[in-house]
């Protein structure tokens, strides 16, 4: 087995997907009323940054947007240990009756969606919530899909999806890193 | 993972600067928690956890109470008077009982120093050291200091006086510990009954008058006087006190800058520290009171995690149902 | 009874000089011969002793028995079973048991169970003062008839000058030294440990050097007021040996012991909180312990003692503050010393058996400490070289509290005789029976 990475989306066609993806939100929501934008903690926070940056580029509006930290709604806390550092919850608007979209890197087996409902539940009631995640890579383990999604792709059992964003890691790139590098 | 800093929080004296930091910086976010309308995420959902307080103290044990609450663990209050302990119980047949019902954690407040280790020793539930003693008290020490870096950022160098009856005071040794390993300068200042014979060995500057610690000082945690000195002969009277160790507005505004004021609570209000002090614009002692909480959730909750044998154990299992693209 | 042959051992005994490999033949309770050439008796029980010390036996002049009112804890028989599992021939106990041993009656009933036990000899210690409350003058003329050999209100300090005079006076017609356990008790109120940096770090009320310092250089001056005999019980600090030194030198009738904790262990070992470590007078610092050490060596304290002190073992588990104090000492008192003292050259085997048998004997006026010709027939055997890990649980004494538990330590008692008979030997399946 090789120890190499695969790319699978570089700068410029992660630049591309989010534009789409934008498109995409903008068009669930049928606009851009009522629209609030949440990344989680830490990579869906810069992408939904960005997918901020192209909605109100495009429609000229100001879209609020908020980052959910779910490590406190984890169910694995006896198993895994504590994450040493808890990112920042912002949610600073009254959400009732809002379109939440949550913003993720990569979709799994669904258990961090399912944290960041529970913890948006208790800041509120939204009218709905959706989710956009730049990559879909299947294995999910509880009844949740994404509403947008930047690519679609097949990884083995053991295999890392790794999302790099500019932002905190210096460069932007999708990468497929197999299981004896994991 | 295994557990930041170990099973227990008996005192900072055995943490490093580094896992100081770390329980300050798991902090941070939980101030936020107790901002929202519904001040309650699940992390600790299932924990079972005891406050086994052999002492009165209202502050700390509600503080506590509220940091399990606003983690969703099952807490269960157990104070001396109403417990087996006051009809000659010993604390070993307690932690055994204790150990027998399965309980998660311990917060133990205790008259003697070394009790939190003693228990820590024979159960294998988290112990958490509320004070124990005149030895330490790390959950105010860390509070404290949580404060002080709300105001100063990096405590290296910054000048930090505890003021009082260090003697007795497991609060001030708890500071004192934490704040030179955070590179800070400590000084006590207080009359020579009530500082330890020793205290130069450990580190900290002395001054026998509090104008001269007030003019080198940035801060100063202002330690309760406890009334039950006077009876023991260690200084004459409250009143004298206040004259001559009191802080005061007349003799803070006599100081070159301003100097920020702590005090643990509960105050004696005109004995260590007189009222437009204790109310003005320079007092951070609610602050504290608000941190208290947050420090303390951290604490319980870097703990929870700490369960090195499960982590083991759940490997393999649990990487399955870890998202692949999660952030280590 | 047979007469016993010691064969080819090193004979260690400084009351005549002896350093040498030879012979010691016992019989009628008394020593009959000892040295080179001593022939080949008939009818005798041989003992090879070869590679191995015989000395003189050990006394300890300091022990709590606990009987009567603590026999859960220790009796008179264990005590003394402990002490020749130890190497000691004879202790002396102290009177502070429930009831006090403060009149004939209670002294006589410690000799009955002694002399029941058939270990190591016992000699009772009475109280100075009637049930130790430092008041009333205790009968020392009724107590030494019955077979006290020392008065003492051990485990209490004689707070008032006046009755430590009357005391050291009144203890002179019966030729007996007046033991003191000096505390100074309103600066050692509430101590649990020594008062220093350890102390200031753990949160835990400190005893001073000068607690104890203040009551040693009192009962000097008190010795020379009266020309009593004073003996100071445990010294644990550099100042109480200056203060010895300083009576000593002016001819004042002094004398002091040590015991092995405070010989070899400091405050250090507290460090958490473990309740053996806690005695009083509590571990010193090292600066103390080096003091003492130069102390035994010089004969400015002028013997070990072991403050034998049994607890139930759940008396000791429990805060550190309300654990009460003291640690058993006999079975590992010959090995703390030969690892401490001897094996760090601080003291010679001859100089050892002088503090752990000779000085004791000669200071108390007790039978022993010579294997002179005529004397009575107490010895000590022991290997010198010994390497053993201390495990409390095979104790002969009913107390296990010792912060030896586990340690390595060098020198072991391999046989114990009193009056001519064993009363201990190693590996005897009778007495290794009793260890379990």
């Amino acid at each position: 087995m090789t120890t190499k990475t695969t790319t699978v989306l570089d700068a410029r066609a992660v630049e591309r997907t989010l534009k789409r993806m934008s498109v995409e939100i903008v068009e669930l929501n049928r606009g851009t009323d009522n629209l609030i934008i949440v990344g989680i903690q830490r990579r869906g926070v810069q992408l939904a940054d960005r997918l901020v940056r192209m909605i109100e580029g495009g429609e000229g509006v100001t879209v609020p947007q908020g980052s959910l930290d779910i490590t406190l709604y984890r169910d694995d806390l006896q198993t895994v240990g504590p994450r040493p550092v808890v990112g920042p919850t912002y949610l600073p608007w009254e959400l009732d009756g809002k379109h939440i979209v949550i913003v993720d890197d990569v979709l799994y087996t669904g258990r961090t969606v399912r944290a960041a409902l529970d913890e948006l539940a208790d800041f509120g009631r939204p009218a709905a919530i959706s989710l956009a995640v730049l990559i879909d890579r299947g294995g999910r383990e509880l009844p949740i899909h994404a509403d947008v999604i930047g690519k679609k792709i097949d990884v083995g059992q053991g295999e890392r999806v790794d999302v790099l964003v500019a932002e905190v890691d210096e460069r932007t790139e999708v990468v497929i890193v197999p299981k004896s590098a994991a | 993972m295994t557990a930041a800093f170990g099973k227990d929080l008996l005192g900072l004296e055995s943490l490093t600067g580094d896992q100081i930091r770390l329980i300050l910086d798991t902090a941070e976010p939980f101030k936020e928690i107790s901002e929202r309308a519904i001040k309650k995420v699940p992390a600790l959902r299932g924990s079972t956890i005891v406050n086994l307080f052999f002492e009165n103290s209202t502050r700390t044990r509600i503080s506590f109470e509220f940091a399990e609450k606003r983690l969703s663990a099952d807490t269960v209050n157990v104070s001396a008077a109403g417990s087996s302990v006051s009809k000659g119980e010993t604390l070993v047949d307690t932690a055994r009982n204790l150990e027998a019902m399965r309980i998660d954690m311990v917060v133990i407040r205790h008259s003697a120093s070394g009790a939190a280790q003693f228990l820590a020793e024979r159960i294998q539930s988290n112990v958490i050291n509320a004070g124990d003693g005149t030895h330490e008290h790390p959950t105010q020490g860390l509070l404290d200091i949580l404060t002080l870096r709300d105001r100063f950022g990096d405590l290296k160098g910054r000048r930090v006086c505890i003021c009082g009856d260090i003697l007795h005071s497991r609060v001030a040794r708890s500071n004192i510990w934490g704040l030179t390993k955070l590179g800070a300068e400590v000084a006590v200042c207080g009359p020579r009954s009530l500082l330890p014979n020793a205290i130069d060995e450990l580190g900290v500057r002395i001054f026998d008058r509090i104008e001269e610690a007030i003019e080198w000082a940035e801060a100063l945690n202002v330690l309760r006087l406890q009334f039950e000195r006077m009876t023991a002969g260690y200084i004459p009277s409250a009143r004298e006190y206040n004259r001559v160790f009191g802080i005061s507005r007349e003799r803070l505004d006599r100081a070159k800058r301003d100097v920020l004021i702590l005090h643990p609570g509960p105050m004696n209000r005109g004995v260590e520290i007189d009222s437009d002090v204790a109310d003005g614009p320079h007092s951070v002692i609610l602050d504290q009171v608000t941190n208290g909480v947050a420090v303390r959730m951290a604490v319980l909750y870097l703990l929870a995690g700490g369960k090195p044998e499960l982590a083991e154990a759940a490997k393999g299992g649990s990487a399955r149902g870890r998202e692949s693209g999660d952030r280590e | 009874m047979k007469p016993i042959v010691l064969r080819g051992g090193m004979i260690v005994d400084p009351s005549q000089g002896l350093n040498e490999v030879g012979d010691v033949l016992l019989s009628d309770g008394a020593v009959t011969a000892c040295g080179r050439d001593i022939g080949r008796p008939d009818e005798v029980e041989e003992l090879d002793c070869t590679g191995l010390l015989v000395s003189p036996g050990f006394i300890d002049v300091h022990c709590h028995l606990r009987e009567p009112g603590r026999e859960d804890v220790e009796t008179v028989a264990t005590g003394a079973r402990a002490a020749a599992a130890g190497g000691f021939t004879a202790v002396c106990a102290m009177p502070n048991t429930d009831p006090v041993t403060d009149n004939q009656a209670a002294v006589g009933f410690i000799v009955r169970q002694a002399q029941r036990a058939a270990a190591a000899r016992v000699y009772p210690i009475g109280a100075i003062s009637v049930r130790q409350e430092g008041k009333v003058l205790a009968e020392f003329g009724e107590m030494v008839g019955a077979g006290a050999v020392a008065v003492s209100d051990d485990g209490k300090p004689v707070t008032s000058a006046q009755l430590m005079r009357t005391a050291l006076e009144y203890a002179r017609t019966f030729r007996i030294p007046v033991i003191d356990h000096c505390e100074e008790p309103t600066l050692a109120a509430g101590g649990a440990m020594n008062e220093g940096i350890v102390s200031a770090q753990l949160g835990l009320k400190g005893i001073p050097a000068e607690a104890e310092e203040i009551m040693v250089i009192r009962d000097i001056l008190l010795a020379r007021l009266t020309g009593g005999h004073v003996h100071l019980a445990h010294m644990s600090t550099r100042g109480s040996v200056e203060l010895i030194r300083w009576g000593k030198e002016r001819d004042i009738k002094v004398t002091a012991e040590v015991c092995p904790h405070h010989l070899s262990l400091t405050e250090e070992c507290v460090r958490g909180y473990d309740t053996n470590a806690k005695m009083n007078p509590p571990l010193r610092t090292a600066a103390d312990v080096d003091a003492l050490r130069e102390a035994v060596k010089d004969g400015i304290i002028d013997l070990v003692a072991t403050d034998h002190a049994p607890h139930h073992y759940d008396e000791k588990e429990r805060e550190f503050a309300d654990a009460p104090n003291g640690i058993v000492g006999l079975e590992t008192a010959l090995a703390v010393v030969v690892t401490n003292l001897v094996e760090k050259g601080y003291l010679s085997f001859s100089q050892l058996v002088e503090r752990m048998s000779c000085t004791p004997a000669r200071i108390f006026n007790l039978p022993g400490g010579s294997l002179r010709k005529g004397g009575v027939a107490d010895v000590t055997v022991f290997d010198p070289s010994a390497r053993w890990s201390v495990d409390a649980s095979t104790f002969l004494s009913k107390g296990r509290n010792t912060p030896y538990d586990g340690m390595t330590l060098v020198g072991r008692a391999t046989c114990t005789i009193v009056g001519g008979s064993v009363v201990y030997r190693s590996g005897n399946p009778a007495h290794e029976r009793e260890r379990n």
